[in-house]
């Protein structure tokens, strides 16, 4: 199976699992789940990491202006995906994955985290899927921890030698376990009260895991088949996003 | 068929080759989704969120309630009317840069070589 292939059937799998998406809402946490004070930390945690995003969106459009419609194609990528519950037959439920591993390999992780942040705001006010006050949480989560956890990986597999396909597929992979891992610890430091912290957080980890386990690994072959598919079709695009070295292509 | 830089144009049969294994792998993954209770509406009660069913749960277990959202889309057919409006907008504009995405640059490529 060559790696066209490969790219068409993962991209049939996002297609199917986006047909038989039932209408349940996933992870991020709700509207008034966390208190006060902690909504406030990670409000405060999420600001600079957002306006660093702003920064180098706008320094990359100021070297080339067509990088804004891209980024604005990934946004609508990364709204769309992670607002999309996909069934867990093994688990009897129903998560969504992130995105964000995709848009910080392709656009990198601060302005991956931008867009996270403009997704998050819409889907908070639109389609109850997150809220307002807990948007700061949901930012970290997501946004900066899955960004940063996808990019990393991506560009440490990458500088290992490892090809484009498994590297993305592990980036995507990072994304979404991390982001899921960040609010467990999220959850567990809000809600636990005068509870330890470490036997919560487990306790909330262990329970996402029957239904992250294999949609990590779904986010996987999808970030690493949208990174194969855009090498196959528009090499360019992956040089001028210094995904791939211009050498890399033309060899 | 490649040309400059390594870049790759396909030919139609290469194009028919493609939708060939895009029909083959839907065929693959939506039979076994026709037979599977998540197809069946009845079903859908199955599937709650992890939202609801760990988030939201453990929450409730420490005294913590989700809050009703500020805007509600869930009255009516709002959200359907809500969804239909975002998917429009969003598909008219996935549409329209996929098309500058991966058609137009080939096209141009194809005209400049010949």
């Amino acid at each position: 199976m060559n790696v066209d292939k490969i790219s068409s059937v993962c991209l049939t799998t996002l297609a199917a699992t986006l047909l038989f998406a039932s209408s349940a809402r996933a992870m991020h946490i709700s509207e008034g789940i966390l208190p006060f004070n902690w909504a406030a930390l990670w409000f405060a945690l999420a600001v600079p990491f957002v306006a660093l995003g702003i920064r180098r969106l706008n320094a990359l459009a100021q070297e080339d202006l067509s990088f804004k419609p891209l980024v604005g194609l990934m946004a609508a990528v990364v709204f769309i995906i992670s607002c999309m519950p996909v069934p867990v037959p093994t688990a009897g439920t129903c998560s969504h994955p992130c995105g964000t591993g995709l848009a910080a390999i392709l656009v990198g992780p601060l302005v991956s985290i931008l867009i996270t942040a403009v997704a998050l705001l819409i889907q908070a006010l639109f389609l109850a899927h997150g809220g307002l006050s807990t948007w700061g949480a949901d930012i970290v989560s997501m946004g900066v921890v899955g960004s940063f956890a996808g990019w990393l990986v991506f560009r440490g597999m990458r500088r290992m030698g490892v090809g484009l396909g498994v590297a993305g597929f592990a980036g995507g992979i990072a994304a979404d376990w991390g982001t899921y891992l960040t609010t467990s610890v999220e959850l567990a430091s809000g809600i636990r009260g005068d509870e330890p912290f470490l036997p919560l957080f487990w306790k909330i980890l262990l329970a996402f895991i029957p239904t992250q386990l294999p949609l990590g690994i779904l986010e996987g072959a999808m970030t690493g088949g949208m990174v194969v598919l855009l090498y196959r079709k528009r090499p360019d695009l992956l040089v001028k996003m210094k995904v791939v070295k211009a050498e890399e292509v033309a060899a | 068929m490649s040309q400059g830089k390594g870049i790759r144009v396909r030919g139609s049969a290469g194009v028919w080759r493609e939708c060939r294994s895009y029909m083959l792998a839907l065929i693959f993954f939506l039979l076994p989704c026709a037979f599977t209770p998540s197809s069946s509406a009845s079903s859908a009660e199955k599937w709650t969120g992890v939202d609801e069913s760990v988030v939201e749960k453990m929450a409730r277990e420490h005294g913590r309630e989700a809050r009703e959202p500020f805007i509600n889309t869930d009255q009516g057919d709002l959200l359907l009317f809500v969804f239909l409006l975002a998917g429009a907008v969003g598909g008219f504009a996935a549409g329209y840069y996929w098309r500058m995405l991966v058609a137009e640059k080939a096209s141009e490529k194809q005209k400049s070589s010949a």
